[in-house]
This record gives C-alpha cells, structure tokens and sequence, in this order.
C-alpha cells in the first residue's frame, strides 16, 4: 500500500548519482597515472585521485542504497515514511561529503583505506545512519508479516552501524600499537562491510524482482530458500573476510573459520547454475524493461565474481592473487557489474513514473548497456592478466625489480584505461537519461 | 501478562549475532595478552601508523599485500634496505616516478621509521617464504 508522502528514497538516489559521476572521472584520471607517471604529480597525484575515486563509488553505492531502501519501504509501510528524518539524514550526508571532498582536495588525510578523510567527518556518517536505523523500523513496525527483503534491510543497516563503528577502533592506541590485531580488526571491517552493502543491495534485488514478476508463484520475499539464502550470506558477512588477510600472520583460528566458511559459497554458485535455465526464458520475456535487463546483467557479474571469489578463497590459489590486480578485478567487477547494476535498475523503477516506463527503451540506452557490459570484460580481463603476471613475479625465485615488473604489465594498463573511459561514457548516458527524467518530473 | 512472539528467522538472527560479537571480542582481547615491556616498545610505531595514514601511504603501498598497487609492498623494506634508515629517510625525501617529495618532520620520521621496523618485525610477507599444507591452507615458514 502506497503512502501519500513523496518517495523520500528518491533524493538519495539522485546525490548518489553526482557521486558516482565523480567517482569515475577520478578513476579515469587515476588510471592515467599508470601510464604517463608524471600526469597530475605536481597538483591531485594519485595520493588524492585514488581516495576521490574509491570514496565516491563507495558513497555512490551506500547512498544509492539507502535510497533503495527507503524507496522499497515507501512502497510497503502502511504508514507514512518518517520524512523529517530522512531530511535528517540527508543534510548529515551533505555534512560528511563537504568536509570529506574537502579533505582529499587540501591533502588532508589521517584515515585508514577506503576512508582516508580526516575521522571527524566519519561522525556524521554515523550519526546518519542512527537516524536511518531508527526510520526503518519505526516504518517497519507497521508491516505485521517480513518479507526477506526487510529483513536484509535491516540486517544492512544494523551491521553497517556497527561496522563502520569498529572501522574506527585504531583510534585508540590499544588497537593502533599491537599490529597484526589492528591489520586483523580492519580486514574485518573492510570484508564485513562490503558483505553489509550486499544486504542492502540484494535486498534491493529481490524486492525489484518481485515487483517485476507477475508470476505469483515465482516470488521469492516469503520462500524458505530465500531466507535460507540470506541466513548464509549472513553467515558469511560475519565470519568470511578471513580470506583477506591469509597471509597476515594472525591466528589460525581467524584463518581456518574464513576458509570454511567462504566455501559455503559453492552453495550460492551452484544455485546460480542450476537457475540458469529458468532465468533464460525469463530474460526473453521482460528483456525490454530496462529495470529487469539490468538485473540479468547482476546475476551474470554475480556467476563470474563468484566464481572467482571461491577460488580466491582457497589458500593456496590466494597465494598466488594476493597482494595483485586479480584482486582489483574482482572488487570493479562486483563494484560495476553487481552493486551498479542493482542501484541502476532501482533508478529505472524509482526514478521514472510508472506511466512512463516502457518496454520500448530509446536506442541510445541499449547501445549504452552492451558497451557497459563489454568495458567491464574487457576491464575485468586487463586486470586479472596483469594480476596474474604479477602473481607469477611474486613467486619468481629470480625476481626482477617491482619498476621493471610493472613496465611489462603496461599493455594490460592501457587497456584498462580504454575500458575505463569505456564504462565512463557508458554510465553517463544512464545518469543524464535519470537525471533529466528527474528534472522533467519534478521532484 | 502479554507474552513475546519471537518469530524462527529472528532467533536465528539473534544466535548469528552472539556467535559474531563473540568472535569479534575474541579479537578485541588479542592486545591484552601483550607485556607493558612490549607496549612501550610499540608506542612509537603506532604513531609511526598514524603518520603512514596521514601522508596516505597505503594510497600506492602495502603492508602484507593489502593497500594499493602502484607501489612496492613495504612490509619488509627496512629488512630489504639493510636495516639503514638514512635510505628510508631518502625514499621520504627524493619521491620517485610517481611518487612525490614528503616534507616529513624529523619526529614524523623516526615514527614513521619506527613503524617500518615494527611491520617487518611481525614476519616476512614474501608469498616465497609461505609452505603450503596438505589441506590447502598456507603457512608462513620463514620469518
């Protein structure tokens, strides 16, 4: 039942928009410096290029994925969502984002990887989603029976709060002088919070699919293998980021939970294959609805990270792509291929009014999904071989020097650099397409 | 009274959650187990953390294979280096290829030195030095 308030989801899905236009540029740019060293040393260097890059991708899907969240509960509260508080939170966001662009652009660091903004602007970020905490489940309250999406929701946001608290435990010099604890407790935080967005964002998922379908046997927010499904993505949130730091030399235990844990996975890849089939002849009939073709893009991008992910998380097989561009593959392709895949078929569903989402999308738009779809192989394929030649160097008893090693992955950066303006162009026709949707309706 | 419904999803949820904080903690304490001797000695280097984070070392560089790509991972280049901290002072000082001039300040240098020495302390993060058991897990060897 719909409320009579505004979808307040929407205005987060916008900002999220500014956010991952930046978040390419910067990643285009930092990609340059792989090839021409001295582009931009004596101004940005990568020293800021890389954080304006992660960060905003980062913000573009947590953002994105509040949006998502807020939008699908407007859709499922019977009453109406807590607006105020969503203005709350975004002028908290707005906060954080000032003073963190203006962190990076005055060089003025002090964080830890992926958050290298100076701490004090982590305190509106986390105020934010207190205030958000509190929104969902005072809209929550209302709905007598959960579907498994709510459930990830609030299991998102939940650990995301916690997460991003633990994210600043090494401000405390207990943490920050023992360091094999303090590299422990932030692969923690890194690999559980990525695992938290994944809640949100397939939440997302399967709150779109159901909307989508007009198959009432084939929804899924009720089905015992859905929340069978969430229980071990949950299980894996919490104890599977182990496989990060195999190398750190930290207990066993951590290490030998990560590795059992992570194989739970071929649970998930098997299901996926096993679907296949099922899916295709789906795909066929809703191919036109851009919202469901990004979806399908999802499932493909899911049955390629995974399968590499499993593979990463064998010990012996992590030897080898730890520490490489193998890695950077698989955080772009889950990145691109998955979280932005999901964010943009809710911008397709929320974005646009329902009288104006057709089944005949303009030319432009498809031409814009296939040439994201093949940027993101080509992408994925430059930085697993450069990835590999790296990992070879790395067990080579005659290494050569790091600089001479990097010099003959350059034909693989210069790939990845075409790709990346590739998927920059691509994603822009989807912004500006939003953007002017947006514009056209109002607010 | 009015008794509470816990539906089956929520007690797993709950029993997942204890498992995790216990988890989590087990973590926390880990810094506990370590002598005061050995916690004045780690003083210095864990300023030397903050100094690595504040020029956003971790931006090109690695410890342990974790950070960026563009540099060399750093975890053992005091070892790689001789043990000669005027040419870690130099690395700071003369940039190279991409990597620009630092005007550290000299207590930023003995912290951040401090701190270098502390990470190849730990162990070796050459993936060289690593044996591999027969159950697929692999183990440093080599210290």
């Amino acid at each position: 039942m719909k409320s009579k308030v505004k979808n307040p989801g929407k205005q987060f899905i916008v900002l999220a928009l500014f956010l991952l236009s930046i978040g390419l540029i910067a990643g285009v740019l930092s990609g340059l410096i792989y090839i021409v060293p001295e582009f931009l040393k004596e101004s940005l260097g990568f020293i800021s290029l890389r954080p304006l890059h992660v960060s905003s991708v980062m913000f573009w899907i947590i953002i994105g994925a509040t949006g998502c969240v807020y939008s699908g509960m407007w859709y499922l509260a019977r009453k109406p969502v807590i607006k105020v508080l969503s203005k709350i939170q975004m002028a908290m966001w707005l906060i954080a984002l000032i003073g963190i662009y203006g962190s990076y652009l005055t060089g003025n660091f002090g964080g830890r990887e992926y958050w290298e903004f100076n701490p004090v602007w982590a305190l509106p970020i986390a105020l934010s989603w207190v205030v958000f905490l509190v929104g969902f489940i005072s809209m929550a309250k209302s709905i007598k029976r959960w579907p498994v999406y709510v459930w990830m929701w609030l299991t998102g946001i939940i650990f995301f709060l916690f997460i991003f608290s633990e994210n600043y435990l090494w401000i405390f010099p207990y943490f920050r002088e023992n360091f094999v604890t303090d590299m422990t407790i932030q692969w923690k935080v890194n690999g559980s919070l990525v695992g938290s967005l994944n809640q949100l964002l397939y939440g997302t998922s399967f709150f779109l699919m159901d909307r989508i379908s007009k198959n009432e046997n084939a929804k899924i927010g009720f089905s015992k293998l859905a929340f069978g499904m969430y229980f071990l993505g949950l299980t894996n949130l919490m104890f599977n980021w182990g496989h990060h730091i195999y190398n750190l030399p930290t207990d066993n235990y951590i290490r030998y939970v990560a590795y059992i844990v992570s194989m739970t996975e071929w649970i998930f890849f098997v299901k996926i294959i096993y679907n296949w089939k099922k899916q295709l002849t789906e795909f066929k009939t809703y191919y036109s609805f851009f919202p469901y073709r990004f979806l399908m893009a999802t499932e493909f991008w899911v049955f390629v990270n995974m399968g590499q992910a499993i593979l990463m998380s064998i010990p012996v097989l992590n030897l080898y792509t730890h520490g490489t561009h193998v890695t950077v593959a698989h955080s772009m392709g889950t990145t691109i291929g998955i979280n932005s895949m999901i964010l943009l078929a809710a911008g397709f569903m929320f974005l646009i009014p329902k009288t104006e989402q057709t089944n005949k999308p303009a030319r432009i738009l498809s031409i814009a999904y296939w040439s994201l779809q093949i940027s993101l192989v080509l992408l994925f394929v430059s930085l697993d071989i450069a990835g590999f030649k790296k990992g070879q160097w790395q067990l080579d008893p005659n290494q050569s020097s790091f600089g001479t090693m990097m010099e003959t992955l350059r034909p693989w950066f210069i790939l990845l650099v075409i790709s990346g303006i590739g998927i920059m162009s691509s994603f822009t026709v989807f912004i500006v397409y939003l953007l002017k949707k947006v514009l056209k309706n109002g607010k | 009274m009015k008794s509470i419904k816990i539906s089956v999803p929520a007690i797993f949820f709950i029993a997942l959650c204890l498992l995790f904080l216990v988890f989590s903690f087990s973590i926390y304490l880990k810094p506990y187990s370590i002598s005061t001797f050995q916690k004045n000695e780690f003083e210095l280097a864990g300023k030397g953390r903050l100094v690595w984070q504040k020029y956003n070392c971790q931006a090109c560089h690695q410890l342990y294979g974790l950070g960026g790509y563009l540099g060399p991972d750093l975890t053992n280049e005091f070892r790689k280096l001789n043990k000669n901290e005027d040419a870690l002072r130099a690395f700071f000082k003369g940039g190279m290829k991409q990597m620009p001039q630092f005007n550290l300040s000299k207590e930023e240098e003995i912290q951040l030195i401090e701190f270098l020495k502390s990470t190849d302390a730990t162990g070796n993060a050459d993936p060289r030095k690593y044996k591999i058991l027969s159950n697929g897990m692999t183990e440093q060897y080599e210290k």
